[in-house]
């Protein structure tokens, strides 16, 4: 396992898009954060259900889908174009439901790379679903060998990329957003989610390495981005919203000391931290993701992206055209412009990148904490801390100081009603100890130890006691 | 400002100490359970006001719920004894094939709070399960929720077992991010509730006693 102790870019200037400092290079040759930002497209079926009879009708959704976005990416002289399958639920626990619409993408990519000689690569998303059963089992069972199966074999058929939405520590998170609980929030992220992503990570690159292709990432998805919809629904306070993200970054960094390269998953809004950390390439998304979800980080989320991706759509007409295409000619054009100001050299694309942040940072602490200067003052916060745990607290302060001192310089917007959350979630760190052990142990005498098997978490003993 | 005045002030503050407190000393001083419960109720219905005009978050909405169930744990006997029950039974859960869980849970509490006995099914329920529940405890609604628009169908073959099933009096209401009241109509639902606040006033019209 790799461990970061230093970060890969230590100055907030050089966290730009399209550039980062390991480059991923797919079969098709796209060089993914190598000075181009490429579109990521993502789709989904209409409302039907996934079952053994409307398989055809989802394949030939998959394959409408692949041809026509080929044929729009060609047309538009796209520089290449990532394709994220992002499987429904019945996909993974049938993974070979699954392998047909693999098989159906990497045709339909063939044939538009023979056809138009459009670079092009596959990122294969099972979804993680261990959690399917309550209390979820993570370490084994029929619903965690079907989902390792679809990553075996969608890496053999030959995808470039893996992902995956992992749930580890989701278990008792929820709660903690809803409570608006910090110490439950560190102990599901940083307790919980490190110990089930360095299994599951490790894994997960081993499938890769037997197959030649790239563990790509994770994202907090369940967790951070959670958060972000429930602020955005005026339900949890916006400010410890945007403190649970600087948290995730601690959980999402694990699949990188596992061996995994990027890009990052599109929805790891928590990607800014972590390129910052490893220098690894990123997916973002923001405004052409507005599709599948509001957020108030549409700009600024850009601004270090390395592709760029609508997060999903689904598969229905629109006046344009079918929804998955008219998406993808956005992304096209978003990519087409910050491509342009790469091209005009960094201060140009500075100046683009520039104008992304600032015009996002003023009015929501959840972007104000995305901005390259947040980006690498929480970075550099977690390296420098002992371990996940330590880090999950100093991610958190950093981010409650980054946010108090903007709110008092009336540099970002934040309300009265969400300011006395800086004390409250301040007061929450204060009095957690300061070893790991005693936390868990403190921890784990008030959770709700029905909702996980503590066993798979390497908790058992402590349990017990 | 009266005692159960009191009481409902520190359920709407979340003080679970001196709800608790508060509640004892009306049990011991003889003031009927059923006015001891309206106070509580009260203090819940105030808490999901503010949530709705925005001025309460989750987390406090929460913090009063926990006030109110450990004040209810000590009235219950005394409820059960006058013959008083909750106001409604409501079966809630998330539709087969969809995982998502805290709108569930947001809509179940603010039910607890409103003095529904609440029989939570969980995640990934299947359309029977739904059904046996709601016959077992003669559910006067059933709530069903999804974030998927590919477990939407879901909801529709649940709403068809209802409908097969016979269950004249159980109302089915649904709701969740990708669900609109165009869907609701579409697929024969009684009701819905586009969150978790607006649940509570939903079922108290649609059962007819508000």
């Amino acid at each position: 396992m790799t461990s970061f102790r230093t970060l890969a870019i230590e100055n907030p200037t050089q966290l730009l898009f399209g550039v980062s400092p390991r480059p991923v290079t797919t079969r098709s040759g796209m060089r993914i954060g190598g000075g181009l930002v490429y579109p990521e497209l993502n789709f989904t079926l209409p409302t039907m259900l996934v079952t053994e009879q409307t398989m055809p009708e989802v394949l030939r959704h998959y394959t409408e889908i692949v041809t026509e976005a080929t044929r729009r990416a060609a047309e538009l002289e796209a520089p290449g174009l990532l394709l994220e399958f992002e499987a429904l639920p019945p996909m993974t626990e049938n993974p070979d439901w699954g392998m047909d619409v693999v098989h159906v993408l990497l045709d339909g990519i063939e044939k538009g790379e023979s056809k138009y000689g459009l670079k092009a690569a596959l990122r294969v998303t099972p979804n993680d679903t261990r959690e399917m059963i309550r209390p979820p089992r993570m370490r084994s069972g029929a619903l965690y060998e079907n989902m390792l199966a679809l990553f075996e074999r969608s890496a053999a058929a030959g995808a470039d990329l893996l992902s995956i939405e992992s749930v580890g520590g989701k278990e008792v998170h929820d709660e903690a957003l809803v409570s608006g609980d910090l110490e439950l929030a560190i102990f599901g992220l940083c307790v919980m989610g490190v110990r089930d992503m360095r299994f599951l990570w490790t894994e997960i690159t081993g499938i890769a390495r037997r197959h030649g292709v790239h563990p790509a990432g994770d994202t907090a998805c369940g967790f951070a981005n959670t958060a972000m919809v429930m602020a955005e629904q005026r339900l949890i306070p916006r400010v410890f919203a945007a403190v649970i993200r600087a948290v995730s970054a601690v959980r999402s960094l694990v699949a990188y000391e596992c061996g995994a390269v990027g890009p990052g998953k599109d929805c790891g809004y928590e990607n800014v931290f972590l390129k910052a950390i490893t220098g690894c390439p990123m997916a973002m998304e923001g405004k052409t993701a507005s599709c599948a979800h509001l957020s108030p980080v549409g700009n600024v989320s850009a601004a270090m992206a390395d592709t760029w991706s609508n997060e999903s759509v689904q598969n229905v007409k629109l006046l344009g055209g079918m929804a998955p295409i008219c998406s993808l000619e956005t992304l096209i054009y978003d990519c087409r412009l910050m491509n342009e100001a790469i091209a005009d050299g960094p201060e140009a694309a500075r100046t683009l990148r520039d104008w992304m942040v600032r015009s996002d940072a003023r009015f929501d602490p959840q972007a104000l904490i995305l901005t390259p200067a947040s980006a690498v003052r929480v970075a550099r916060a977690i390296v420098v801390a002992p371990n996940p745990y330590r880090a999950g607290i100093a991610a958190a302060r950093e981010a409650i100081a980054i946010l108090s001192d903007a709110a008092a310089q009336g540099a970002c917007k934040i309300s009265d009603r969400e300011a006395v959350w800086f004390d409250r979630m301040t007061d929450t760190l204060d009095d957690l100890p300061s070893d790991e052990d005693a936390f868990i142990e403190r921890t784990m005498a008030q959770v709700d130890r029905s909702t996980f098997v503590a066993e798979d978490y390497l908790l058992a003993e402590r349990a017990n006691a | 400002m009266t005692e159960l005045d009191n009481l409902t002030e520190a359920i709407v503050r979340g003080d679970r100490k001196e709800a608790v407190r508060l509640t004892q000393e009306r049990i011991d001083a003889g003031d009927e359970p059923k006015n001891i419960l309206a106070a509580l109720v009260k203090g819940m219905d105030i808490v999901g006001d503010k949530f709705q005009r925005q001025e309460a978050w989750v987390p406090e909405m929460l913090i009063a719920s926990r006030a109110m169930s450990q004040s209810l744990a000590l009235l219950e006997p005394l409820l059960v004894a006058a013959g008083i029950k909750p106001e409604f039974t409501a079966v809630v859960g998330t539709v087969e094939g969809d995982l998502h869980d805290i709108g569930k849970n947001l809509v179940a509490m603010m039910w607890r709070g409103a003095n529904f006995h609440v029989i939570d099914l969980g995640t990934n329920v299947p359309s029977d399960k739904f059904v046996e529940a709601a016959r077992e405890h003669n559910a006067d609604v059933v709530g069903l929720s999804a974030l998927l628009t590919t477990t939407m169908p879901a909801m529709k073959a649940t709403i068809e077992k209802f409908r097969e099933a016979n269950l004249p009096n159980t109302k089915v209401v649904i709701g969740g991010a990708p669900i609109t009241m165009e869907f609701a109509r579409e697929i024969g639902a009684d009701g819905f509730a586009p969150d978790a606040a607006s649940a509570v006033g939903l079922v108290r019209e649609l059962v007819g006693k508000a």
